[in-house]
C-alpha cells in the first residue's frame, strides 16, 4: 500500500484548496493537494465574471467600503448567513485582490475619461478619474449597490488559477492529480487523513496528514441540468458525511443561475447583465423591470431566476425542442465590447450554439448552478465533527452565503476564505501533533477494498449504475428545483430513499480494471443520493421560503420560526439524514428585514407563535 | 438530421494484462446539437460503461477534453458531430502518457514544464497589505490577458513536428508562457535569464516553423507570432541591442 505522510492534505486544488496550500506552504509545512484532474483544470476556471471585493476604485464604486459590502451580502442572503463571517470576509476581500494583483493576475485597470456604459438596454455615461488610473477596475453584478466586481476580462477564474498554481508551484507544493478521495480516516474525534483511489491505476493509496482541508467545490451534479463541471460530483462531501459525525449544513440551499445556455446548460456570465445585458421573453418584451422595477435583471440570483420561471409559466417562454425558454439580448452592447470583455460568452455561442451574439438573442433559462450547503464550519474554517478537518471554498459551509449567493461573491470567497483559513490551518499545525494508529488505517483501507470488490464481483446485486442516477435525477427535479411544495417534496423523499436501497445493490458491467469510470461512478452512487436525501429531506422540513429555497405552499420568510441553519449528518445504516438547526448568525449586525427587491411577505422575529 | 453515426475509437488499457490496443466500433443516431461530449456519454452509458476519456468543465474552457478527431487535435467538447462526415475516428493525443482509450496524461508535463520556464512572478518586492496596489495601465492588463488564456490542452505539442522528435522540446505553449511574462512589468527577470530558459533546441530554435501549433490552438493564441517576436528579441539581446515590442503591446 503506497502511504504518503504530510502536514496538511488538501482535498481539492482548485481555488480555495490552492490558496490554503499556499498559505501553509509559505509558513514552511509539507503540502499535498489531491486532485480529479490537474489542477489547472479545477471548477474555479470556469468562473467566468469577477471578484467581489470593496476596493471603490472606478467611478461607479465611488464610496463603497466592507460595510456595504456586508450588507449586501447580508441581504442577498436573505438573512441565513453568518453574519460574523460575511464581515470577516468583506473586510478581508481588497487586500486578498490586491496580493492577487502581486502574485500575477491581470485585472482590468480604471482608464481614466467618459465612458458609456448600459444599463437596462439604455446607454449612460461615467467619467472615470485621473487619479485612479491604473488601479483595479469593477463591473456591475446582481444584488450590489456598487460595481464592484473585480474581473481581468471574463476569464477571472482561469486568470486567478492560474496565478495561483504558479505561486503553488513556486513554494513547492505538491499536487497528485487524478486521485480520487473515497474515504476520511478518523478516530474518536480526529481527522487523520483519507483514503484515495488513483484514477491513473485504480490502486488504493493512504494519504496521513496533521490536518486535513475539504475544499472539492460544490456538488452540483447530483441534478440532471448543471452548470457545473462534471467533477463536481460531491465526492468529499460523501466521505465527510460517511465519518457520521461530521454536519452538512443548509443542503436545502440549491442555487439556479438565470443565464445557463439552452440546450447544454453551459453558463454564461452575470457579467452580461451587469454589463447591460437584458432579458426578453417570446415577444421580444423585456419583462424583468414589471417584476422588479428597481433593480430588473440585477436583481439577486434567486429573485431572476424565480421570476424567469414564473413569467414562462404564464406561457411567456419561447418554445424549443429541449422546452421553453427565454432570451438574453447584449447585442446593443457592441461588438468591441462583446468579442473583448465578454470573449468567453461570445466563444461559448459560436461553438456550442452557432450563434453570433452581436447579431443573435441568446437562449437561456435558470440551471442548477451552487451549493450554498456544504461541510459545516465554525468561523475559522473548522470542520464541525472532527478535529484536524477544515473546509474552505464551495465546498464548505462556512456561511457567508446563507440561502443565496450573489455573484462574484464565490470567487472571491474561494480566496478570501483561503488565506483566513489557511492561516488557521498553520495555527492548528504549529500547535499539533497526532498519532496514526495503524489498525485505523487498515480497517478504513479494508473496508474501502471490500466495497470495490463487491462491486466487480456483483455481490449486492446487479443494478445498472447509470439507471440509478438516471432515477435520482428525476427526483431532484420535480421535488427540489426552483420551485419546491410539501407534496412533492414528500414523495420524493419517499422515493430517493428506494433509490438509496437500489444504489447500494449496484453491480459492475465491466471488469473494474485500471482508471475504470463505470466503478469510480458507483463508488459514490449510493453517497450521491444520500446528498440528494440531504437535500430533499432539508426542504420538506424547512416550511418557509428563504433564498433560494422557495416553497409554495409557504411563501413566507418565518423569521421567527427559520432564522436558522440546517445541520444534517448520517448515521451508517440510516435511511435519512438526522437533522439538527442552529441560529443562523451568532450576532446580528444587520437585523432582519426586507432585501429591497425580491417582493414576498415576511414573519417576524418576534412574532407571536401560532399553534400548529 | 437523423444520420446514424458510426465512430471508430482507440481502445487500450494499460492496467489490463489481456488487453492490447486496438480500434473499437459504435454506432449511434445522431441527435440535434450533439457534440462529441454528448456523443461519448451516451456510449459509455448506453454500450460500454468501460471507455475512458476526460472531460471537465465540456464548455471550453478547461483544456481536459483535447484529443484527435479525424486526424486532428481539438477539444472535444465543442466539437459538433453536424460538421463532421459520419465516420469519426477518435485518438488519444499522441506525445503525452497514455492512461487509458482516449484519455492521456497531460497534467505531469505542464507541471513539468512550468517548473522548467519558473512560470511565476519573479520579483524582489514584498507584498504590503497596507498599501494601495502597484498600478497598470489597462491596454498592459489587457495584453497580458491575451497570452494568459492559454488553456494547457496540449493541442499544439500533440501537432508539433518537433515535439514529435525530442521530448525535451518546450513546445508553443511554453513559449507563450515565457512571452507573457516579459510583456508582464511585474516579472523583474532580465531578457538574458529568460534566454537563458528558451534560447536553444529546447526552446526557440527547435521550432521548424510548421505552424501547426497555432492552426490547432483553440483559443486561437497568437502562437507563431509570439514565437517570431522572441527570436528576434534574441537575436537583437545577444547583441546587446534592446529587443523589439511585443506585438501585443499598444
Amino acid at each position: 500500500m503506497l502511504t504518503f505522510y504530510t502536514d496538511l492534505l488538501c482535498i481539492g486544488a482548485g481555488l480555495a484548496g490552492e490558496r490554503c496550500a499556499v498559505e501553509a506552504a509559505g509558513a514552511g509545512f509539507e503540502v499535498v493537494c489531491l486532485s480529479l484532474v490537474p489542477a489547472r483544470r479545477s471548477h474555479s476556471c470556469c468562473a467566468q465574471g469577477g471578484m467581489q471585493a470593496a476596493l471603490g476604485n472606478c467611478a461607479m464604486g465611488e464610496g463603497d467600503c466592507p460595510d456595504i459590502h456586508f450588507q449586501d451580502t447580508v441581504k442577498g442572503s436573505d438573512w441565513g448567513a453568518d453574519q460574523e463571517v460575511a464581515w470577516l470576509f468583506a473586510e478581508a476581500a481588497p487586500v486578498e485582490m490586491r496580493r492577487l494583483a502581486h502574485w500575477g493576475v491581470p485585472w482590468n485597470r480604471v482608464e481614466p475619461g467618459v465612458h458609456t456604459y448600459y444599463k437596462g438596454g439604455k446607454p449612460f455615461e461615467k467619467e472615470e478619474l485621473e487619479e485612479n488610473r491604473g488601479l483595479i477596475h469593477a463591473r456591475a453584478f446582481g444584488g450590489t449597490a456598487k460595481w464592484r466586481t473585480c474581473y481581468a476580462s471574463d476569464g477571472t477564474g482561469h486568470s486567478v488559477l492560474y496565478t495561483m498554481d504558479n505561486r503553488a508551484a513556486q513554494l513547492g507544493v505538491q499536487v497528485h492529480d487524478r486521485t480520487e478521495v473515497i474515504s476520511l480516516i478518523h478516530d474518536d474525534g480526529n481527522c487523520l487523513g483519507a483514503v484515495a483511489r488513483s484514477l491513473r491505476t485504480g490502486e488504493l493509496v493512504v494519504y496521513m496528514a496533521r490536518a486535513t482541508l475539504i475544499a472539492s467545490g460544490g456538488f452540483g451534479r447530483i441534478y440532471r441540468n448543471s452548470t457545473n463541471a462534471v467533477i463536481n460530483d460531491g465526492g468529499a462531501h460523501i466521505a465527510a458525511l460517511d465519518t457520521g459525525v461530521v454536519p452538512l449544513g443548509n443542503m436545502e440551499a440549491v442555487q439556479f443561475h438565470p443565464t445557463g445556455i439552452v440546450p447544454t446548460d453551459i453558463l454564461v456570465t452575470e457579467g452580461c447583465r451587469g454589463d447591460g445585458g437584458t432579458l426578453l421573453d417570446k415577444d421580444l418584451h423585456r419583462f424583468m423591470p414589471d417584476y422588479e422595477p428597481e433593480k430588473a435583471e440585477l436583481a439577486s440570483r434567486d429573485v431572476v431566476s424565480r421570476r424567469m420561471t414564473e413569467h414562462m409559466r404564464k406561457g411567456k417562454g419561447v418554445p424549443s425542442p429541449y422546452g421553453d425558454h427565454l432570451w438574453l439580448d447584449i447585442r446593443h452592447l457592441g461588438e468591441k465590447h462583446i468579442r473583448t470583455k465578454l470573449r468567453e460568452v461570445d466563444e461559448i455561442c459560436q461553438y456550442f450554439l452557432g450563434i453570433d451574439p452581436v447579431k443573435s438573442l441568446i437562449p437561456v433559462r435558470p440551471t442548477q448552478h451552487y451549493s450554498m450547503g456544504g461541510i459545516r464550519t465554525n468561523k475559522d474554517g473548522a470542520a464541525y465533527g472532527l478535529s484536524g478537518l477544515f473546509s474552505a471554498g464551495e465546498s464548505a459551509c462556512w456561511d457567508m452565503h446563507g440561502f443565496n449567493r450573489l455573484g462574484g461573491n464565490s470567487l472571491a470567497e474561494t480566496v478570501v476564505a483561503g488565506g483566513i483559513v489557511g492561516k488557521k490551518i498553520v495555527e492548528f499545525l504549529k500547535g499539533s501533533e497526532v498519532s496514526f494508529p495503524t489498525g485505523i488505517v487498515r480497517e478504513q483501507v479494508t473496508k474501502d477494498r471490500e466495497r470495490i470488490d463487491a462491486l466487480i464481483k456483483g455481490e449486492h446485486g446487479h443494478e445498472n449504475v447509470y439507471d440509478v442516477r438516471e432515477a435520482m435525477f428525476d427526483v431532484l427535479e420535480y421535488a427540489a428545483g426552483i420551485y419546491r411544495n410539501g407534496d412533492d417534496l414528500e414523495r420524493g423523499v419517499g422515493e430517493l430513499q428506494e433509490i438509496h436501497e437500489r444504489a447500494n445493490r449496484i453491480g459492475l458491467k465491466t471488469n473494474g480494471l485500471g482508471a475504470n469510470p463505470e466503478l469510480a461512478l458507483a463508488l459514490k452512487m449510493p453517497g450521491m443520493v444520500r446528498l440528494a436525501l440531504c437535500v430533499t429531506y432539508g426542504a420538506l422540513m424547512r416550511t418557509e421560503s428563504r433564498g433560494s429555497h422557495t416553497r409554495e405552499d409557504y411563501p413566507e420568510r418565518n423569521d421567527r420560526d427559520w432564522l436558522s441553519r440546517t445541520l444534517a449528518t448520517w448515521k451508517e445504516g440510516a435511511s435519512l439524514p438526522n437533522l439538527t438547526y442552529e441560529d443562523a448568525s451568532p450576532v446580528y449586525t444587520l437585523p432582519p428585514g426586507d432585501r429591497g427587491y425580491g417582493g414576498g411577505k415576511i414573519i417576524p422575529r418576534d412574532a407571536a407563535k401560532e399553534d400548529k | 438530421m437523423a444520420r446514424t453515426l458510426t465512430f471508430h475509437i482507440f481502445r487500450y488499457n494499460p492496467q489490463d494484462a489481456d488487453d492490447a490496443p486496438h480500434m473499437d466500433t459504435f454506432v449511434l443516431d445522431e441527435t440535434e446539437s450533439m457534440t462529441l461530449f454528448i456523443a461519448l456519454n451516451r456510449i459509455r452509458e448506453e454500450q460500454d460503461a468501460s471507455l475512458q476519456f476526460d472531460f471537465c468543465c465540456r464548455a471550453g474552457v478547461c483544456g481536459s477534453c483535447a484529443m484527435v478527431v479525424n486526424g486532428r487535435p481539438t477539444l472535444a467538447c465543442h466539437t459538433k458531430t453536424a460538421d463532421y462526415p459520419a465516420e469519426i475516428t477518435l485518438l488519444p493525443l499522441p506525445f503525452f502518457k497514455l492512461v487509458g482509450d482516449l484519455s492521456v496524461d497531460t497534467g505531469t508535463w505542464f507541471r513539468e514544464m512550468y517548473q522548467r520556464v519558473e512560470s511565476w512572478i519573479h520579483t524582489d518586492i514584498e507584498f504590503d497589505s497596507n498599501e494601495q496596489e502597484a498600478r497598470m495601465e489597462n491596454d498592459v492588463a489587457n495584453a497580458i490577458y491575451e497570452l494568459d488564456r492559454c488553456i494547457e490542452c496540449g493541442c499544439c505539442v500533440a501537432a508539433c513536428g518537433t515535439a514529435r522528435m525530442r521530448q525535451d522540446f518546450l513546445g508553443a505553449v511554453a513559449l507563450n508562457r515565457i512571452a507573457r511574462f516579459i510583456v508582464d512589468p511585474r516579472d523583474k527577470r532580465s531578457d538574458a535569464e529568460y534566454f537563458h530558459i528558451i534560447g536553444n533546441d529546447q526552446g526557440i530554435f527547435g521550432c521548424m516553423g510548421l505552424l501547426a501549433c497555432e492552426d490547432v490552438c483553440p483559443k486561437e493564441l497568437p502562437l507563431q507570432d509570439q514565437l517570431g517576436y522572441l527570436r528576434r528579441k534574441a537575436a537583437l539581446t545577444a547583441i546587446g541591442r534592446k529587443g523589439p515590442k511585443n506585438p501585443q503591446l499598444p
